[in-house]
């Protein structure tokens, strides 16, 4: 493969804003819906989050 | 400055405000995401595959053609996530949708990154291409302005102790700088730029074979729905945190 030094560099760079983006997004949705349900006093009738 | 009473105003407006309430965005978008965020997976992660290991290389730039499976999806992303900060800011600032705001501030860094990776693989490709990393030329000057406006909105939401102040400052700069989008788009006709024309338009044939053409595709539809997953579930949590803060204020101003 040519230019596979620019190659790599470009599909990792993808790799790891997409990874990031997601995992962070992932978590904190985790984080804050643990924090809600913890001092929601609706808790107990909406368990649709 | 409150929310617009919806009994007396338009059918339009009373439709948008009927899909802000916080509680059923977060009913729709928890049955939504995983529709939309799933196939993101498949498609990018397949999408790029395809075109890492099996797209044909280009006859005279190798396989650095590969760049495009990426530097294409996010250029496309950069504006229309721009596009997408500006509809927020029209939603904001004429229905005072309560989620418009929100949103706006979500996009932001999600549309900044990836206009940052347009850059970085744009200047990737640059470099064994052109002999440099970047040129001051019509298309990466527009688009590094597109990138400075992220920034500032970035900045701006974020930089007064009344949010709706930042709010409201950030969706005027997002609706001024809507104006550059044009300017990216149209940059590679109205000037002589080292950046070649467009590769894909709406009116005409693509200039590229279409085994490069199918991953390309399935990589752009694979990052835009990725793209809204992210911001869907930012979104989510934004709308959680909202209301954990006002419940711990309430229990405060209670106590």
């Amino acid at each position: 493969m040519t230019h596979l030094g620019f190659v790599a560099a470009a599909y990792g760079l993808a790799l790891v804003v997409g990874a990031g983006f997601a995992v962070d997004a992932w978590l904190r949705v985790g984080r804050a819906r643990r924090r809600l349900e913890a001092i929601d006093p609706r808790r107990n009738r909406e368990r649709v989050l | 400055m409150g929310a617009v009473d919806s009994s007396s105003s338009s059918p339009v407006a009373r439709s948008l405000h009927r899909f802000a309430n916080p509680g059923r965005f977060l009913r729709i978008s928890g049955r939504v995401l995983p529709f939309v965020a799933i196939p993101a997976l498949v498609l990018t992660l397949g999408g790029l595959a395809w075109g890492l290991f099996f797209a044909p290389a280009d006859y005279q730039q190798g396989d650095a053609v590969r760049i495009i499976y990426i530097h294409v999806p996010s250029a496309w992303l950069a504006s229309g996530g721009y596009l997408a900060l500006a509809v927020c800011a029209v939603l904001s600032l004429v229905w005072r949708h309560p989620l418009a705001d929100l949103a706006a501030v979500e996009i932001g860094p999600v549309g900044a990154a990836f206009t940052a990776l347009c850059l970085a693989t744009g200047s990737l490709w640059g470099k064994p291409m052109w002999g440099a990393w970047w040129v001051w030329d019509a298309r990466l000057t527009s688009v590094l302005v597109l990138f400075f406006l992220y920034l500032g909105h970035i900045a701006l939401v974020r930089a007064f102790d009344d949010p709706t102040r930042g709010y409201r400052a950030g969706a005027i700069l997002a609706l001024v700088g809507v104006v550059n989008l044009p300017v990216i788009k149209f940059s590679v006709d109205w000037w002589n730029t080292l950046h070649q024309p467009a590769t894909l338009s709406v009116s005409g044939a693509p200039s590229m074979h279409v085994d490069m053409l199918w991953p390309l595709l399935v990589c752009i539809l694979g990052f835009s729905l990725g793209f809204a997953a992210i911001v869907m579930a930012r979104l989510r949590a934004a709308v959680m945190e909202r209301r954990i803060r006002g419940l711990l204020l309430a229990g405060a101003q209670g106590a």
